[in-house]
């Protein structure tokens, strides 16, 4: 509720400021609205942006709940990514029925791997985990970028990217979303991502790894005297984290381009803290933050082309107004503001915890 | 059947009605969509010229023009898309990494003109503007040389992609025929398409290369070459610029700017376009229609002496004669030139 109510403030000082650059709000209201729903097009790219947006606001929030701030998950998705493309050129001849399933467990594997280093460093080394996820990421895009440049480079163009992958590790032979958004990158991963948010909820609610999961993430050293092996969960939280953010690699090289492309990612890892947060870390409530950062996406490049005004940098100054806005209405505490400013009697700081 | 044939029916009104509009609309006014590239407007090199170059023909053809900025990879089609849908009479992309989206744009938006810039796309509604990158490199490689007493020379180049590896042999070859016991140290700054926007890391490989003795660097590299510049004013050495005329973002520490005219073919095309002979297919500029040159100006008139540039002069001639064939790193590695 704080979160959506920090959404609409956001969204309020932003209109405010399109004001200030001469645009009608409303108007701006309008693009932004047309630009997500306008057409099946419009829709499916904004669905394609969200699909990978919902991986990533995922992964950083599992990490959150075992107490781990990951913010390594670009440099997971891309390392999975890559693999993902890898799988496929390296084994063109693999059957048709399990050539998607192979490229999605070597982005999962790959992901994973590159999620659990930073949790095993975490927990049995103590290097902290912001550090280190970082630094792997850019240790992910300069490996990438000389697998790419040196072993699976694409001849047939100027831009940094591998070889198209085999047709039959596409998903496109059963996949009815592509079909009901023609053109558009939007392909069946989005369903996956619907039922992996479904499956990470029931996961933290009622499953024991869960509940693990979140009491490592509460108080480490109760969860370790109550029997929990907490740096057993901390590698493990980090591995699955990593294993979501590389999901994205089924949205890109499976479902739409079937290629690695180097510089693919519109920032959808670092995007996915904020979805993260804008959900308060609620896996259900990701579905629809990641559609609404996934708007705002969309809506950057629609805004620079349907205003005199409002160019691609000013559409970062907004979706970043957002994203701060959530923040500080998450931390405001209303209690607080409601005691100072209407009610006469200044109660003690002790009465108010009572309450 | 029935049911296809009225939906044919529907799509054929729906094309005459397309048609008509867009024929009221160009009798209202020519309508050009511009797509620049990530490096965006302000690179003072790249995507400025493009800019420049629609610009002018808005202020002197009166057309219309509408310009955007690509914010991610599958935006750029995006971008394209909208144009196409508007009533746009003219999409232009500024860039190789927008083939892709033109090509399938103008396969679905048949009726519409498109252009590319440093790409090359076969097909009937698409012109692909292309320079010979290396004839000029090769122009101001001979310069750098008989500024450089030491035959220390640089080159930076942007991201390592086949089109900036072309500058840098045609610019090796010029330098060679100067001077031919010359060393050339060659950086990129990246493989990523950030490598046009990071001016730190340019100027970090700029210090490092001046440092080590080199004179003269010539940068390819977008809007990264400020770095560049600040590195050159630093040590009082010598840089050159690339595609627009930079030579007045540091008066006297630039020594000139080879010259790729994305300004002159935008305007060119647009103009065609307006008349109404807008011709798809592929068009070369390079030294002999002024696509490529290099820049004297106000700024760097005092670097260059009167003997180097009727040096210089004498070496264009050669090559638009043919006299000198300049190496070509497209046709040396048999690389398609996308």
């Amino acid at each position: 509720m704080k979160a959506f109510f920090g959404f609409t403030l956001g969204l309020a000082l932003c209109l405010g400021l399109t004001a200030f650059a001469g645009e009608s709000p409303l108007h701006i209201l309008m693009i932004i609205f047309k630009s997500a729903f306008g057409t099946t097009y419009d829709l499916g790219l904004t669905l394609f942006y969200a699909t990978s947006l919902v991986f990533t606001g995922l992964s950083v929030c599992l990490a959150f709940h075992a107490g781990l701030f990951n913010i390594g998950a670009e440099g997971q998705l891309t390392v999975a990514t890559l693999a993902a493309a890898a799988t496929g050129l390296l084994f063109p001849n693999c059957p048709g029925v399990i050539a998607p399933l192979l490229a999605c467990v070597a982005a999962l594997a790959a992901g994973g791997i590159w999620g659990a280093i930073p949790g095993w460093l975490k927990a049995y080394r103590g290097s902290h985990e912001v550090v280190v996820t970082m630094m792997m990421n850019f240790i992910a895009s300069g490996v990438t970028s000389y697998f790419v440049l040196n072993t699976f480079r694409s001849l047939d163009s100027q831009n940094p990217e591998t070889k198209l992958i085999p047709t039959q590790f596409m998903f496109r032979d059963f996949d009815f979303v592509k079909l009901a958004f023609a053109d558009s990158p939007a392909n069946i991963t989005l369903v996956i991502a619907i039922l992996v948010a479904i499956g990470i909820w029931f996961l933290l609610r009622k499953t024991v790894f869960g509940f693990e999961l979140k009491m490592t993430g509460k108080n480490e050293m109760a969860s370790e005297l109550s029997g929990i092996s907490s740096k057993k969960i901390k590698v493990w939280a980090m591995a699955l984290s990593g294993a979501l953010a590389g999901m994205v690699a089924l949205n890109e090289v499976m479902g739409s381009s079937g290629k690695f492309r180097m510089g693919f990612s519109a920032d959808y890892g670092f995007v996915g803290i904020a979805v993260a947060l804008l959900a308060r870390n609620n896996p259900i409530g990701i579905l629809l933050s990641a559609f609404l950062f996934a708007v705002l996406q969309k809506g950057a490049a629609d805004l620079d082309m349907e205003t005199q005004n409002i160019t691609r940098d000013f559409a970062k100054v907004l979706q970043a107004v957002i994203i701060f806005s959530v923040v500080a209405v998450q931390y405001f505490d209303f209690k607080k503001f409601r005691s100072k400013f209407f009610s006469r009697s200044i109660s003690s700081k002790k009465d108010r915890e009572k309450i | 059947m029935k049911a296809l044939n009225t939906l044919q029916k529907g799509h054929l009104r729906f094309f005459c009605a397309l048609i008509l509009l867009s024929q009221i609309v160009q009798a209202e006014n020519f309508r050009v969509g511009l797509v620049l590239d990530k490096g965006g407007k302000d690179d003072k090199s790249f995507n400025s010229a493009a800019y420049l170059g629609a610009t002018k023909a808005q202020k002197e053809l009166g057309i219309d023009l509408k310009y955007v900025e690509a914010s991610d990879t599958n935006a750029i089609e995006n971008l394209h898309r909208s144009f196409a849908k508007k009533d746009f009479n003219l999409i232009i992309g500024i860039g190789f990494a927008q083939v892709d989206a033109v090509k399938k744009i103008a396969e679905q938006f048949p009726t519409k003109n498109f252009a590319i810039v440093d790409g090359e796309i076969n097909a009937k509604n698409v012109k692909s503007l292309l320079f010979e990158e290396q004839e000029g490199s090769y122009l101001v490689g001979a310069l750098a040389a008989m500024k450089s007493p030491s035959g220390k020379i640089g080159f930076i180049g942007g991201m390592d992609i086949p089109l900036i590896r072309r500058f840098a042999v045609g610019y090796e070859a010029g330098i060679k025929k100067i001077k031919l016991d010359a060393k050339l140290t060659t950086n990129f700054i990246g493989v990523s398409s950030e490598a046009w926007n990071n001016p730190a890391k340019a100027k970090e490989l700029a210090l490092s290369q001046y440092n080590s003795g080199v004179e003269v660097i010539f940068v390819a590299a977008g809007a990264s070459g400020s770095g560049i510049f600040d590195a050159a004013e630093e040590k009082k050495k010598l840089a050159i610029g690339v595609d627009s005329n930079q030579n007045w973002i540091k008066p006297g520490f630039i020594l000139t700017s080879m010259l790729k005219r994305v300004d002159i073919a935008v305007y060119d095309t647009i103009k065609e376009a307006r008349d109404g002979h807008f011709a798809a297919g592929t068009n070369r500029f390079g030294l002999k229609s002024k696509g490529i040159d290099y820049a004297v100006d106000q700024y760097n008139e005092k670097l260059i002496s009167a003997e180097q540039k009727s040096q210089l002069e004498k070496l264009k001639e050669q090559i638009i004669s043919g006299k000198i064939v300049v190496p070509d790193y497209y046709k040396q590695n048999s690389k398609p030139t996308k």
